[in-house]
């Protein structure tokens, strides 16, 4: 008598079904440092959180929060220049800048005053590859490949300890810990359970790559994926179905908050989201990026709704590698460039404004003749945040944080 | 510098490279894949925690026991399966090229059973493979042949051990018989195939030489137990004639004798070497390459280390343009191994099951097939992507450019280079090195 293994039959449904394939524009990971002392730094009421939101793949910013109020800006962006005469509205902010109409969401923050944009942001990094750049945005150093260890993991190294050092309890054991939490403060791993990776991007790429190189391949992984659904960047599954990237954004925001909201949880977390690299079809306005930033902004609601309790203590920062070119390249998209916008949210956080020293878009203001030049320093926005939020000393900022960035000041004024 | 034989080496011939594997191959892959199995035991896999064939019985036992009884707590159960998972993922990172672990895999394949065929097979299944396969590989394939035929696994699944001669003692007091399913997959599966020129009443004859051969089933007889054991109560008395030869030894040396006739027959000679052409090399086996694997195991009387080492020395075995798709255990031990990947076995075993090709489990006794087309499914290469990317994120590994030059040097393609190196994550770039047609292929 046959006996059939049910496991088999049942993880297979589970895992890998076709038929309930959704392609997501990968969600990250969480990591989140387990042994953050309750009481935050020592002798002190609060008990603050703080997450870094990492968006690989480079966002481009001017389509996030585009400068409506620069006359130059319709010129470089043409077609897709949202917010100008002729084009899909955006969100008002200061009547200079304007935010992508994908992210309501964040728009009431704004206008509620706990979130704060940041424009024409950049890491030290100045080239433009991804794995060097996402590298510098980790490790906080001047250059990729300088550092084994993450800056958000030598701050936790550097609070003070406190009593309840225990670990979480319960959480799934997750592969591997992201750069920016590497390093001798233990950290552990959450990722939401049967979500696929399968991403819409990736498969286009992989695609791509097997049309010029094996074309039955291509036509095998043709045949198992419903390429339109993928153009339009919904993360639509074959049935039809929508709001996979969102739903894959959400589920991991809503399970890192429901830990870091807990009284024993961890304090300091990394979350990531990928998908950012649009060199086609960008989508600013309905399509990819739109696609993505409605995800996003979903998220990061997520995140406001569950760690409600303690908003007030709670500040999220959301940043890329690097921007993106300018211009508009031959397909609808945009190539590697330099600055973008950063975003700081939170209860903790003092916002309702953007914070830009514009650098313009007109002849001679952009950087290398083709990207958006950096004015702020990314690390100057840490360190104020670190400060003021976690009270981190300047010192230990400079010298274990971000080393090499002597002559980066704190932004004063992040916090509320 | 170009080292495409070194690439060779380790896709073709091997389980894939680990990082530094192909600046340590050196000038001299060949070399390297005989020095590989100049150890016979190379594929030999000890584990404190693996039990043998008896052990592995006693737990199916156990467990009917506890099952019938009601005392079965599945969740204080021992997992057997992942632990010969565990044994199999360690022993994948721990191949030097990974030559020995290829033939394991192929052996294991040509002497299918078939976990699915109810708890017996699957409790015995990693010991079989460990027990009756992998000890032999690199030896006479006669003796191969009779670990396999022996072990309980085999003969419970192939149903052997109660198959019974119609006129022994054991049938003539019962309404039971014969059962020919083992015997003729001896003869058209493990040794001269389907095209071998016999007859169904071959078939019969052989069934009937092979009755008596079974296993200690009852934990009464201890020395028995678990173990090959000759039944003279149910073999069928008398001499048979199989193809043309007359065997009139009595017991269990009649069947002896017909296997070590069938292990030598020149049928068995081209069926092993065109299968192990079609799975090293090309879905169209070469036919001087086939001819020549088959003629070694004849002048040689079946060592399968002579005929093994002969697909290495063979230059049209390295010509062969990289065709066939990397199976979906090649693709996962394969992965594992380039990003020296964190997989537990629970992992490991849902992967393949998903990608169709769990340990031990095939759809027949034919084995799983090793021709591209049958895994070229319509959904193959995107349940691959799904099983990348759960690799990629369980790697310290994050440049994905350094190890794809690591691994591949200059036989990586200028689309794939470019690819890797514009992914937008180091994940990503990690999932399109191992989806590339370089690491698909072999």
């Amino acid at each position: 008598m046959a006996e059939r293994p049910v496991e088999m039959s049942a993880l297979r449904d589970a895992l890998f079904c076709p038929s309930r394939r959704v392609f997501l524009a990968s969600a990250g990971a969480l990591v989140a440092w387990a042994a953050m002392p309750k009481a935050g730094f020592a002798g002190q009421a609060r008990d603050p959180r703080f997450i870094a939101v990492i968006l690989r793949g480079a966002m481009d910013g001017l389509a996030v929060v585009p400068p409506i109020g620069d006359a130059d800006y319709p010129k470089l962006r043409g077609d897709l220049a949202i917010g100008t005469p002729g084009h899909e509205d955006v969100l008002a902010l200061d009547g200079f800048f304007g935010l992508n109409n994908a992210m309501p969401k964040l728009h009431a923050h704004y206008q509620k005053g706990d979130a704060l944009l940041i424009h024409a942001a950049a890491t030290a990094y100045r080239d433009r590859s991804h794995f060097d750049g996402q590298d510098v945005l980790e490790s906080g150093m001047a250059g990729p490949r300088a550092s084994r260890t993450g800056w958000l993991n030598r701050v936790a190294a550097a609070l003070p300890k406190g009593e309840n050092a225990r670990p979480v309890s319960g959480l799934a054991a997750m592969p591997t810990v992201p750069l920016i939490l590497r390093g001798d403060a233990p950290t552990l791993t959450w990722t939401p359970p049967n979500l696929k990776t399968a991403s819409a991007d990736t498969l286009t790429r992989l695609l791509d790559l097997y049309t010029h190189e094996d074309p039955d391949l291509a036509k095998v992984l043709g045949a198992g994926i419903d390429v339109e659904a993928m153009a339009r960047g919904d993360g639509a599954d074959a049935a039809g179905s929508s709001g996979g990237i969102t739903a894959a954004f959400t589920a991991l925001a809503s399970g890192s908050a429901k830990l870091l909201a807990a009284d024993d949880g961890p304090r300091v977390a990394a979350l990531s989201f990928d998908g950012w690299d649009t060199h086609t079809n960008e989508g600013a306005d309905s399509g990819r990026l739109s696609g993505l930033l409605g995800a996003l902004d979903a998220a990061l609601d997520t995140l406001a709704t569950e760690l409600q309790p303690v908003w007030a203590d709670t500040a999220i920062v959301v940043m890329t590698e690097f921007g993106r070119t300018a211009r508009i390249n031959g397909n609808e998209g945009t190539d590697h460039g330099t600055a973008t916008t950063a975003l700081l949210m939170g209860g903790a956080v003092k916002g309702g404004r953007v914070l830009a020293d514009w650098p313009g878009l007109g002849q001679g203001n952009l950087y290398e003749d083709r990207d958006l030049k950096p004015t702020t320093d990314l690390r100057g926005v840490l360190k104020g945040v670190l400060r003021d939020h976690l009270g981190l000393a300047e010192p230990v900022l400079t010298a274990a944080i971000f080393p090499d960035s002597i002559g980066v000041k704190p932004i004063d004024g992040l916090i509320a | 510098m170009a080292n495409t034989d070194g690439v060779t080496a380790y896709s073709r011939f091997g389980l894939g490279a680990r990082q530094g594997d192909l600046a340590r191959i050196g000038s001299d892959p060949r070399g390297a894949l005989k020095a590989e199995i100049a150890d016979p035991h190379v594929a030999v896999i000890h584990g404190k925690d693996l039990p043998d064939t008896v052990a592995a019985l006693t737990a199916v036992r156990d467990r009917q026991m506890a099952r019938k009884a009601g005392t079965l707590d599945k969740a204080k159960m021992a997992k057997p399966m992942l632990i010969e998972y565990r044994a199999r993922i360690a022993q994948a990172k721990r191949a030097e090229i990974g030559f020995g672990e290829r033939l394991a895999a192929f052996w294991a394949n040509h002497f299918a059973i078939e976990s699915d065929a109810g708890a017996l097979v699957r409790g015995l299944a990693g010991a079989y493979e460990r027990e009756a396969i992998r000890p032999n590989i690199l030896g006479k394939f006669e003796d191969l042949l009779l670990a396999a035929t022996r072990h309980p696994a085999m003969l419970a699944y192939l149903n052997n051990a109660t198959s019974i001669g119609p006129d022994s003692k054991a049938g003539e007091r019962r309404d039971r018989g014969l059962n020919e399913n083992h015997a003729r997959e001896i003869m058209e599966l493990h040794t001269i195939g389907v095209d071998g020129g016999y007859t169904q009443a071959d078939v019969i004859a052989l069934a009937k030489i092979l009755t008596g051969w079974s296993f200690g089933q009852s934990e009464k007889q201890p020395k028995r137990f678990g173990r090959f054991a000759f039944n003279p109560r149910a073999h069928e008395p008398g001499a048979e004639t199989l193809m043309g030869v007359k065997y009139s030894q009595a017991g269990e040396k009649q069947g002896e004798a017909a296997l070590a006739f069938l292990a030598q027959a020149p049928a068995t000679a081209t069926h092993i070497a065109t299968k192990l052409v079609r799975h090293f090399v090309a879905d169209v086996p070469p036919q001087p390459l086939v001819d020549g694997l088959a003629k070694v195991f004849m002048d040689t009387g079946g060592d399968l280390k002579a005929v093994s080492t002969a697909l290495v020395d063979a230059d049209a075995a390295w010509q062969a343009p990289a065709s066939k798709l990397r199976t979906p255990q090649e693709f996962l031990w394969a992965s594992v191994r380039a990003l020296d990947a964190k997989l537990p076995p629970q992992l490991a075993q849902r992967s393949l099951t998903a990608l169709g090709q769990p340990l031990w489990n095939p759809p027949s006794p034919e084995g799983f097939h090793d021709d591209t087309a049958t895994w070229l499914a319509p959904d193959a290469m995107t349940n691959r992507l799904d099983a990348a990317q759960l690799l990629a994120q369980r790697t310290d590994i994050d440049d994905p450019r350094l190890l794809a030059a690591d691994l591949f040097g200059d036989a990586l393609s200028a689309n794939t280079k470019q690819a890797i190196a514009r992914a937008e994550s180091p994940q990503q770039g990690l999932s399109l090195l191992l989806m590339s047609p370089e690491f698909q292929r072999r």
